[in-house]
Order: C-alpha cells, then sequence, then structure tokens
C-alpha cells in the first residue's frame, strides 16, 4: 500500500508537471516541435510542372508554413507525446502481465492462483489519473481552438471566395483595391506572402473541403452555408492540397494548388488575370467553334463566351495544369484533354465533343493563346 | 420433465433437405445465433472481397484496376457491409446463442421475434447485395450505391445520385435495423425476465451485461438512422426536402442524425467485444474479473456519454467554438471509462497463471490492438489536431485499429472460446496459432502506414493519389498485409471444417470455466438445461468446484 500511494504521489506530480508546462508555453511554442519529422525528396515527380525557382510544398502536416497549421503542429506534438508516454506505460503493463505470468511448461499442479476481486485505492486511482490528463487535454484543446477559429477577418487580410464544383475549384477575389473589375480563376489560388487570406467558402454541388495541410486544418464547403477559414503562407512555394470531403465519382481529382510569392511577384499576376482575353485573329477559326459549339455553355471567356458551369478559360494559359490539377498543362496534354476528357479524368462532367481532327487543332491553338 | 438431454446431433439420422428445413422454421437461440454468426461469417469474406480490391486499386498510384465509380461503389458496400452486415450480426448472433445459457433460461422471452429478427437482416442483406444487379432501375446508370456507408446528402439526391442504387442502400439497411431493433427488445425482455434463481443483476456474467447495455444503445440510436433514412425516401420520392440545400434544406441535419446513430453505432460494435474479453480473460488467467462493479459502472457510463458525442465527426464541419470545445470535452471523457476496462483487465491477468490457448492469444491481441486504437481516439477529439486528420488515412487506420484490431479480434477469441460449446469440438490449437500470427501481422501491416499516409496528406476514400507527395511507399506497405489476412481467413475456415468433421471431442466444459453455459452439455439440448441451474454468485461454477472457497463469501 505504501508504494501504491508512492506511485500515486509521483504521478500526481508528473500530472501537475505536464499541467503547468501547458499553461505556462504558448500554443505557438515550438517546444514540442524538436522533433519534426521533413518530408524527403521535398521535390520530386510533382515539382516537373511548377516554375524551377518555386519549391513545391507537400501536403505533410508536420510541415506547417503558417500560422494555423503551425498552432496545430505544436499541439499535436503535446498530445503526440501524451499518447506516446500512456501507449508505453499499458502496452508495458500488457507485456510484463503476459511474460511474468504465463503459465509456466514444467507447471502441473492444479492450484487456482489467488483470486483478487479488485481494490478500492488502485481503482479508484487509474480512474483519477486519467481524469487529470482528459482535463489537461480539455484545456489546451480549447484554447488551441479558439485561437484558430476566427470569426472574423484578421486585419488586412486578402478577401478570396472559394466555390467547389464536381470537380474542381473556383477561386474569386473580392477586394476593393482591384481596379478593373472581378479575378475569377480555376484550381490554382494565388496569394502574396506574410499577408492573411480570408476564404468564404461556398459550394455549388455538394459537400467538398478545403484542405491544403501545410498552411491549416480543413474546412468544409458546403451548399447553402457559407464557412469561412483562413491562412497565411510564410515561405514562397507551391502548397499542394486536394478536397477531403467525398464528393463523387472524381473525389480523387479535385486536387489543389495554391501558389505563395512575394507582394510584387502577385501584383503582377493579378495585372495579368484583369486584362482583358487576347483577341489574335490568326486563330479565329478556333474561337468560332468554340463559341458555335457546346464549349461556350459551360466555360467563360471574357468578351467570347459566359458559361458559368465549368472554369473560366480567360487566361488559361497561365496555370499549370489543368484538369484541376490532374495533368500537367501543355499543348499535347491539352489537345488530348478536349479530345476525350473521359479518358484523363474518367467520370468528370467535361464531355467529349467529338470534334474532328482540323477542328481538334484550331480549337488547341486557340485556346493556347489565351495567356 | 425429462432428464436425458435431446441432442441436436439426432438430426444426422435426417435426410438434407428436412435438416435445411429444421434449420428454416427454427426458433432456438443457439440455431438463430449460429445462423447470425454463419451469414455474418459470409458477408466477412464478401466485405473482405471488396477491401482487397481496392488495396489492389491503391497498390500504386495512378492505378487502374478499378474505375472511379467502381472504387466508390467498392468502399461504400464495404463499410456498409461490415457495420451493418458483418458487425452487428455477428455479435447478436453471440448474444442470442449465449444470454439464454449464460443467465440459466430455456429460450428468448420472444422465440417467434428472434427469428423474425435474423430473417429480416438476411433479406436486409440480399437486398443491398441485389443492387449489384438491380441497381441501375430505369437510368441506365448505378449498380451498387456509392455514397459511402455515411450517405451523406446532397450526393444522395435524385440530382446527384440517379437510378435506384441508393434506394438500396436505404431499403437495405433499414430492413436489417428493424430485425437489430427487435433482436434489441428480445435481449432486454430475456434480460429483465428469464434470470435462473439466484441471479441478481450484480452476479449476471459482463458479457450479458455488456449485451444489456447493447440492447438499450440499439433502441436509442437505430431508430434516428431509420427515420433519417425515411425522410431521404421522401426526398427522392415525395419530392420533400428536408436534406435539399436548392430548396433551403440542410445537408448538416442529415449528418446531425446519422451521426446521432452513427457514435453510438460504434459502441454497438465494440461492447459485445469487451463482454467477451470479460469472460475470455478470467478464464485463462485462472482468476476472477478484477473490479465487476466498477466494469458494469464503465459499461453504463461509455453508454451514457457515447450518446452525447456525435459532434466529434463533424469538427471540420464549422460549426461555432463553442460547440467543437463541448464535443472535445465529452469524448475525453469517455477514454475514461474506457481506460477503467482496459487496466481492469490487465489487473485480471495480474498475478495470475496464464493459459495463452488460441482464444486467449486473440483476447490478449485485441488488448494490443484495441489500446492503440484507443489512443489515436484521444489524438482525433482534440479538435486543431483534427481539423488537420479528419477524412484522412488516419481516420481509416484509426478505426479499422479498433473495429478489426478490437472488435474481431474478440470475435474470433470467441470463436475459439464457444465453438467447442456450440458444436461439442474442439477447434485446432496449433492451426488457430498461425492464423493468429498471420491476422497480427497483416493487421499492422495494412493499418499501422494508413495514419502516416494520413498525416502526410492523403484523404480517405480517394480511387487513386498522385505520384511524388510521399504516399506510394505507405500504401504499398498497406497493400502488402493484406494476403497475410487472406490467409488467416481461410486457415480459419478450413480449421472450422476440419474440426466440425473429425475434431476432439471437447466434453461440456473443455476450459474449466465458471459461467452457466459450461454447466450443460456440448453442445447443449435444445431446452438448454435439462433442470433449470439456480445461481450463487457471478461464477456460479467457480462455488461449486471451490467448495471450500466460494465466491458467494465476497459479495
Amino acid at each position: 500500500m505504501l508504494t501504491l500511494q508512492t506511485n500515486l504521489i509521483r504521478a500526481g506530480a508528473f500530472l501537475a508537471l505536464c499541467f503547468l508546462i501547458t499553461l505556462s508555453c504558448d500554443a505557438s511554442a515550438s517546444a514540442f516541435a524538436a522533433a519534426e519529422i521533413c518530408a524527403p525528396g521535398t521535390a520530386a515527380a510533382a515539382s516537373s510542372t511548377a516554375p524551377p525557382t518555386v519549391p513545391t510544398i507537400l501536403p505533410n502536416i508536420f510541415d506547417p508554413h503558417g500560422p494555423p497549421a503551425r498552432m496545430i503542429h505544436d499541439l499535436s506534438w503535446l498530445v503526440l507525446g501524451i499518447c506516446a508516454g500512456l501507449f508505453i506505460v499499458v502496452e508495458g503493463m500488457i507485456f510484463y502481465g503476459v511474460i511474468v505470468y504465463r503459465r509456466k511448461k514444467n507447471d502441473k499442479s492444479k492450484d487456482e492462483p489467488r483470486q483478487v476481486y479488485g481494490s478500492n485505492p488502485v481503482e479508484i486511482a487509474w480512474t483519477i489519473i486519467p481524469l487529470l490528463i482528459v482535463f489537461v487535454l480539455t484545456l489546451t484543446t480549447v484554447r488551441t481552438i479558439r485561437s484558430i477559429e476566427l470569426t472574423k477577418a484578421p486585419e488586412g487580410a486578402l478577401n478570396v471566395v472559394v466555390i467547389g464544383h464536381q470537380w474542381w475549384w473556383e477561386f474569386r477575389y473580392l477586394d476593393d483595391s482591384f481596379l478593373g473589375g472581378e479575378v475569377i480563376v480555376a484550381n490554382e489560388l494565388h496569394v502574396p506572402i506574410n499577408r492573411p487570406v480570408w476564404l468564404r467558402l461556398e459550394s455549388a454541388d455538394v459537400i467538398h473541403s478545403w484542405w491544403v495541410p501545410a498552411l491549416a486544418g480543413k474546412m468544409d464547403v458546403i451548399p447553402n452555408h457559407t464557412n469561412y477559414t483562413w491562412f497565411n503562407a510564410e515561405s514562397e512555394g507551391l502548397y499542394l492540397g486536394q478536397c477531403a470531403e467525398y464528393c463523387g465519382n472524381q473525389h480523387a481529382g479535385m486536387l489543389l494548388r495554391v501558389v505563395a510569392s512575394k507582394p510584387a511577384e502577385f501584383d503582377a499576376w493579378l495585372q495579368t488575370q484583369i486584362a482583358p482575353a487576347v483577341n489574335d485573329a490568326s486563330v479565329a477559326m478556333g474561337r468560332d467553334i468554340f463559341q458555335e459549339y457546346a464549349c461556350s455553355n459551360c466555360h467563360t471567356v471574357k468578351g467570347v463566351s459566359d458559361g458559368q458551369f465549368a472554369p473560366d478559360l480567360t487566361h488559361l494559359m497561365s496555370r499549370q495544369t489543368i484538369a484541376s490539377g490532374v495533368t500537367p498543362l501543355d499543348p499535347t496534354t491539352l489537345k488530348a484533354w478536349i479530345d476525350n476528357p473521359q479518358a484523363l479524368k474518367p467520370g468528370c462532367n467535361m464531355p467529349s465533343l467529338q470534334l474532328d481532327p482540323q477542328e481538334l487543332d484550331a480549337v488547341t491553338a486557340y485556346l493556347l493563346t489565351l495567356r | 420433465m425429462t432428464t436425458a438431454p435431446i441432442h441436436p446431433t439426432s438430426e444426422t439420422s435426417m435426410g438434407f433437405g428436412s435438416r435445411v428445413h429444421s434449420w428454416v422454421i427454427s426458433v432456438d437461440h443457439k440455431k438463430l445465433g449460429m445462423m447470425y454468426i454463419g451469414a455474418g461469417l459470409i458477408f466477412f469474406v464478401l466485405g473482405g472481397i471488396e477491401a482487397t480490391l481496392m488495396r489492389l486499386q491503391l497498390l500504386k498510384p495512378l492505378n487502374d484496376v478499378l474505375t472511379p465509380h467502381g472504387f466508390n461503389q467498392m468502399f461504400t458496400m464495404h463499410g456498409t457491409t461490415m457495420v451493418f452486415l458483418v458487425g452487428m450480426p455477428v455479435l447478436l448472433g453471440f448474444g442470442n446463442y449465449l444470454i439464454p445459457l449464460m443467465i440459466g433460461a430455456r429460450d428468448m422471452a420472444f422465440p417467434r421475434l428472434n427469428a423474425f429478427g435474423l430473417w429480416l437482416f438476411i433479406f436486409g442483406g440480399l437486398l443491398l447485395y441485389y443492387s449489384f444487379i438491380g441497381g441501375d432501375g430505369l437510368y441506365g446508370m448505378g449498380g451498387a450505391p456509392d455514397v459511402g456507408w455515411f450517405a451523406y446528402s446532397p450526393l444522395t439526391s435524385k440530382a446527384f445520385s440517379v437510378g435506384h442504387a441508393t434506394d438500396y442502400w436505404i431499403l437495405g439497411i433499414m430492413v436489417s435495423g428493424f430485425g437489430s431493433m427487435t433482436t434489441a427488445i428480445n435481449f432486454m425482455a430475456t434480460i429483465v425476465c428469464m434470470r435462473c434463481p439466484g441471479m441478481t443483476f450484480m452476479r449476471m456474467p459482463l458479457f450479458v451485461w455488456l449485451m444489456f447495455t447493447v440492447g438499450i444503445l440499439v433502441l436509442l440510436a437505430l431508430p434516428v438512422l431509420t427515420g433519417a433514412q425515411v425522410m431521404l425516401l421522401f426526398d427522392r420520392f415525395l419530392g420533400a426536402h428536408f436534406f435539399d440545400p436548392q430548396q433551403q434544406g440542410s445537408v448538416i441535419f442529415w449528418q446531425h442524425l446519422f451521426w446521432f446513430f452513427g457514435h453510438p453505432e460504434v459502441y454497438i460494435l465494440i461492447l459485445p467485444a469487451f463482454g467477451m474479453i470479460c469472460e475470455i480473460i478470467p478464464v485463462f488467467s485462472r482468476k476472477v474479473i478484477f473490479g465487476y462493479p466498477l466494469m458494469v459502472a464503465a459499461t453504463l457510463s461509455i453508454a451514457f456519454i457515447s450518446l452525447g458525442v456525435w459532434v466529434h465527426h463533424m469538427f471540420s464541419v464549422g460549426l461555432p467554438p463553442w460547440l467543437n470545445s463541448i464535443f472535445a470535452a465529452s469524448t475525453f471523457l469517455i477514454a475514461v471509462p474506457t481506460g477503467m476496462k482496459m487496466f481492469n483487465w490487465i489487473g485480471t491477468m495480474w498475478g495470475g497463471n496464464i493459459r495463452f490457448t488460441v482464444s486467449m492469444l486473440f483476447a490478449t491481441g485485441f488488448l494490443v490492438m484495441f489500446l492503440f486504437g484507443g489512443l489515436t481516439g484521444i489524438m482525433l477529439a482534440v479538435v486543431p489536431f483534427d481539423w488537420q486528420l479528419s477524412d484522412s488515412y488516419f481516420v481509416v487506420g484509426h478505426f479499422h485499429y479498433v473495429l478489426f484490431g478490437g472488435t474481431m479480434l474478440a470475435v474470433f477469441s470467441a470463436v475459439f472460446y464457444w465453438f467447442p460449446k456450440a458444436t461439442g469440438r474442439m477447434l485446432s490449437e496449433p492451426m488457430g496459432k498461425w492464423t493468429f500470427w498471420m491476422f497480427m501481422i497483416g493487421l499492422t501491416l495494412t493499418f499501422f502506414p494508413m495514419h502516416l499516409s494520413g498525416m502526410l496528406g492523403m484523404p480517405r476514400r480517394v480511387y487513386t493519389y498522385q505520384p511524388g507527395r510521399g504516399f506510394e511507399i505507405w500504401n504499398l506497405i498497406s497493400s502488402s498485409g493484406v494476403p497475410f489476412q487472406i490467409v488467416g481467413v481461410l486457415l480459419l475456415m478450413t480449421n472450422i471444417i476440419k474440426s466440425l468433421i473429425n475434431g476432439r471431442v471437447a466434453g461440456p466444459d473443455p476450459w474449466d470455466a465458471w459461467t452457466l453455459e459450461w454447466a450443460t452439455s456440448s453442445p447443449p439440448p435444445s431446452e438448454n438445461f435439462p433442470k433449470i441451474p439456480t445461481c450463487t454468485s457471478p461464477r456460479p461454477l467457480w462455488d461449486r468446484k471451490h467448495p471450500e472457497d466460494p465466491d458467494c463469501f465476497y459479495e
């Protein structure tokens, strides 16, 4: 009984210590981030589509590049530490019991071991100790929730509306400072570094989920229910993510790319997006086919068509990928995509228009001019 | 009253047709229980085939074993099958078989209702699987349902789910759900009314306590799912707009209803496993269960708290911070009674004289794996951590540790433990040890790497993944665990068939156990006990075997 009490006191002291550490360490302090897991080969295959200067940042939750992701990361090391401790202690007890109390090979006796029906102090101990651990976890959790789940946009934030579609992303920049009107892009979100980005999440059809792990946790994109979330990219890079709520056939083909660049580069990009569509007379045939056939029912090219169901193509060639990131954008893939979208992304909503070879070449040539 | 037990083996003199007939018309809880378990194991093989196809597709990035639509059907059918057609019926089957024997009753309180429940489950399962043939409906789309076992609206609306696949999902689950509800009523009535003389509530075996609690949970949770499914049918066929966002319906409403059912459902699947472990660990440790009253209290607290944690499935839905905080706290809280159980099992083994039969090996495997699944569950309750982990492969790893590493290992343990009682023959121990290690290796290889791929950003329910994101190696390892599990299942099936043909004869009490089912012959006669037994303590057979030191002295 004496050893039990000593152990209880020790356990209590350990918990009190954990508690004090948790209270004293700010959620953003990286005390628990010491053993950071870094994904090897950061610029692997995916970087072939990115400009060489921008590093590709993989969707690894242990490689945070901004406040919400970092706060979660720090909290997660605390939680992993507590759970690892519990795991080692309890599995240790199981294996100790298994090894020490197994029936020995030469044991032929029929005697039963001493029957122990229970022990109030022991049972109280393993009720109280978990309760204390749970209390600590609740406090830290609530604290981090309050610092991440904001109810209004952070000061000076860039406002963007994110609209989830089956199976692509639409981004609308809503900022008074953009002279020349609205900017609507698809699948690749461009943001400046070191400036909060406030996202309004809406869905055009079913539930999707916004998830770029290196920047922030996920937030669902729900029809008839507006959600908000935010992030602040601290380093330049191409951040990978993808839709995280099952949304039908091509859920796996609803990839996300966030390009974070220096403010000056971001402004320059914005100017290219505000500019009107290129109108090149040498590809007039392709443009006419685009307008006459079903393309224009779904796709917008400013000044040419105003379809709303599919990505805006006004500045198509400023993007690195098509089909929501499923394949890099170059003349070959673009042509193959127009010819038979179902081959690249089976089940997607874009039909094959059965263009003959000349028409196909003409439409491809036209789209290639939309910079 | 007859004193000679009537052996079902007298059936062997019948022709095949009349033997099948005698099973189909049976209202005997033992036959019904075995039919539940047998049908559940057939569905287990079907669900396993679906899982194998998925692991083949995810073996390497951009693989094309399955089409996207085919993959989506596979994970929907795998999840639905394993929860509704394997987990619930197998566990209810054990309850059916064991409750009357353990409480010293001749049968369930309502034998005909019992048969009705079994056949509803079987027809519900057949209806769901008929969708592979009939789901096309009139529209030339569909096949098996592809909306996930959670069937989130608006994917289930007419606009996004053309054809009748979703209707088969609704009706199949609804029909088998009615079966489960009648069985729950039957369990509770039996336990309350049919206990033998001397069997007070605090002398019931813990398995019976756990099944009683499961009965409560089924009755509170399943009707909510059934109600939601009726509303969904209204939406699909009668022009209602409960879940239709175009008409100001709420898709989040479906999530609340589904998870109000869905979280207690998780406990419906794990509590019977706890009950099995509570019976098996004491017998093979040769010690009484440690802290019986605390185990009962912990069971009831788990059931109570489990009705108030469902929002932890919805932390990324964008609910207000205070709501997320409350449900985080309640979810943490449920770890406390679960921890008590874990410690009490270890306390039972402590100081024992543990015999590592195959059954005890599986029970120990349960402790090891379930602990891991429980701890990853605590991580998922940390709301901000969950914003990263939710809907990622981490969650898939987590609940397979709980439901395969937990529930299924306990079921295998129970199969090895009670098979001699049900058939009168022992299963092969050496073959069983191979089965155990195949499952332990297979489970770890398949499900541990899923935690890592999830933390590296791989979402669930994707039919393929992009190369270069660090997912390849973990998915390869996950898939490499599948052959081990297939070998495990084949060994178990071979073992059962071999033992039925020429297994060693078990005798009434092969494990030297203490609960009433071991006081009758193996297999038990159709009226269970020649004479209704009496009960003096939680371990009536211990008292008979150790008159010098009976349990009733310590009550």
